[in-house]
């Protein structure tokens, strides 16, 4: 579950779980975290928490709510973020949902109503867990050394193409087309389309990838070309 | 004898994978050309029996279907004023939920379990779309990728609701969580479209285990380049979802439509035409 944690002048004051639907903070005795500051608005901002997601709200405030040094209107809050009201700091810290293992975390589950409506945090103790890193986007995958295709043969003679695609693809569609494919492990050559597959250095190639190696020799649709890396 | 043969005008492709992370593969997918009916379930829940309730799901769908099809055509109306397509999905759906809800209730160790499903039935000159939960259909045409599924997922309904962009979606912590399932409870609410069918255009069926890990671009790019080695195409959408980390079961059913989908008879499209005069 996230929570705030409470400061001021760097001095922690207090840890504050979010475990409601909207979390008010403010001047005012009525709010959920009181803050009794002069530069803080009666009714400052609210925290609006839906299951393991939460968002920041100012509420027209006198003096603003500022995120990382930033004002904002309404916030999406990620963990490590501090809010600033006044003089005091809010950091927000939401550390993955808790599971079991590494693996379970990807996984799809069907949404009970009742996890909406967070019960308060039982007494017994939980099953041991492991504190993971907050859901990344997809990582962008690990690049190769750059490779390129060079003509040798035919009206493109010289030409040098760079593979930075992910596929890249050779060939005259309807006659002979492969693809080379950009792993992180690597460069691969793989039949597409044609009667015929691809040559490298004189052998063809199977239905299976081929996995390229500097100085390849293609022959594809009656052109030959030089495989090779980069820098 | 069957009544229905779809395979001159569509060709299928299936690939489905463990993923680099999990231990089990729990997606299920069925691909029948003849029929023209693909199915992908991406299990869940239980002692991992997710596998269960998703292989009951393509294993009833495909059999039932192909039984009721080649009885009686799916563009044929019903008495509801529905076609038969429609209703024979609905129904053997429910009953699937049904199925897949007792086992559940059964065994211990199946305590929980449902699965997510996106099947479409090719007839006629269009697509019938049965969706529950977030596995996905998308549609390559003209060079443009749409998401023709609208996921049922705690995710999708902050977007509908404007407490969250699609942009911020990708930082969000309430990932994987439906908002429906087949097989959790005793009914089950599916959600039923129809879509026009051209040829040239290009199906993909999905688990999140995909669209988790790859962007938009990548499948349209990888769809263009290798649309036509099918088989191809699956896999190497596989591989790149793993390339980008693999982080759950990755699953592909690819349909292509290379002409006109064939009437089952003329009958079919006059009904339909006699239909929308009277609105």
């Amino acid at each position: 579950m996230a929570k705030l944690i409470l400061s001021m002048d760097n001095l922690v004051l207090k840890e504050i779980p979010l475990n409601k639907e909207r979390t008010t903070l403010g001047r005012k005795a009525h709010n959920d975290i009181q803050i009794d500051n002069l530069a803080v608005s009666g009714e400052h901002a609210v925290i609006v928490s839906i299951l393991n997601d939460s968002f920041l709200e100012d509420l027209n405030s006198t003096n603003g709510t500022f995120v990382n040094g930033q004002q904002i209107k309404k916030h999406f809050l990620q963990n490590n973020d501090v809010i600033e009201l006044g003089k005091y700091r809010l950091k927000y810290i939401n550390e993955a949902p808790q599971h079991a293992t590494q693996a379970d975390f990807e996984k799809t589950m069907v949404l009970r109503p009742d996890m909406l409506r967070k019960p308060a945090e039982p007494a017994a103790a939980k099953p041991p867990t492991v504190a993971l890193p907050p859901a990344a986007p997809p990582a962008a995958a690990p690049q190769p050394p750059l490779g390129a295709v060079q003509i040798l043969t035919g009206s493109n003679t010289g030409r040098q193409l760079e593979l930075t695609k992910s596929l890249t693809t050779l060939g005259r569609p309807g006659i002979q087309v492969a693809v080379i494919a950009r792993r992180p492990i690597g460069y691969f050559l793989t039949h597409v389309e044609g009667a015929r597959y691809p040559l490298v250095n004189g052998a063809a190639i199977h239905t299976q990838a081929h996995e390229l190696k500097d100085h390849d020799l293609i022959e594809l649709a009656g052109v030959k070309m030089e495989f090779f890396l980069k820098g | 004898m069957a009544l229905i043969d779809l395979s001159a005008a569509l060709e299928m492709a299936v690939c489905s994978d463990t993923g680099r992370v999990r231990q089990l593969n729990e997606d299920a997918v069925l691909a029948n050309a003849t029929l023209g009916l693909a199915v992908l379930a991406d299990g869940m829940g239980g002692y991992n029996a997710g596998e269960v309730a998703s292989s009951m799901a393509t294993a009833v769908l495909g059999s039932e279907l192909e039984h009721l099809f080649n009885a009686r055509p799916p563009c044929q109306p019903a008495a509801s004023g529905r076609s038969f397509a429609e209703e024979a999905l609905t129904d053997v759906i429910a009953r699937t939920n049904a199925a897949i809800y007792q086992a559940a209730q059964s065994q211990a160790q199946y305590t929980g379990m449902g699965t997510t499903l996106v099947a479409v039935q090719f007839y006629d000159d269009r697509v019938l779309v049965a969706h529950i939960g977030d596995s996905r259909l998308y549609r390559l045409r003209g060079g443009e990728l749409r998401q023709l599924t609208r996921d049922h997922s705690l995710l999708q309904e902050q977007i509908d609701t404007g407490m969250i962009t699609a942009e911020q979606a990708r930082f969000s912590q309430n990932k994987n969580l439906v908002t429906r399932a087949l097989g959790v409870e005793p009914t089950v609410n599916t959600e039923l479209n129809e879509y026009d069918v051209l040829p040239g255009d290009i199906y993909l069926l999905c688990s999140d285990g995909l669209n988790d890990m790859m962007e938009d671009e990548e499948i349209v790019m990888t769809l263009s380049a290798l649309s036509v080695n099918l088989p191809l195409c699956a896999a190497q959408l596989v591989r790149q979802a793993n390339d980008h980390g693999g982080r759950d079961n990755v699953s592909v059913v690819l349909v292509k439509i290379k002409a006109a989908l064939p009437s089952a008879h003329g009958a079919g499209g006059w009904w339909r035409r006699m239909r929308s005069w009277f609105g």
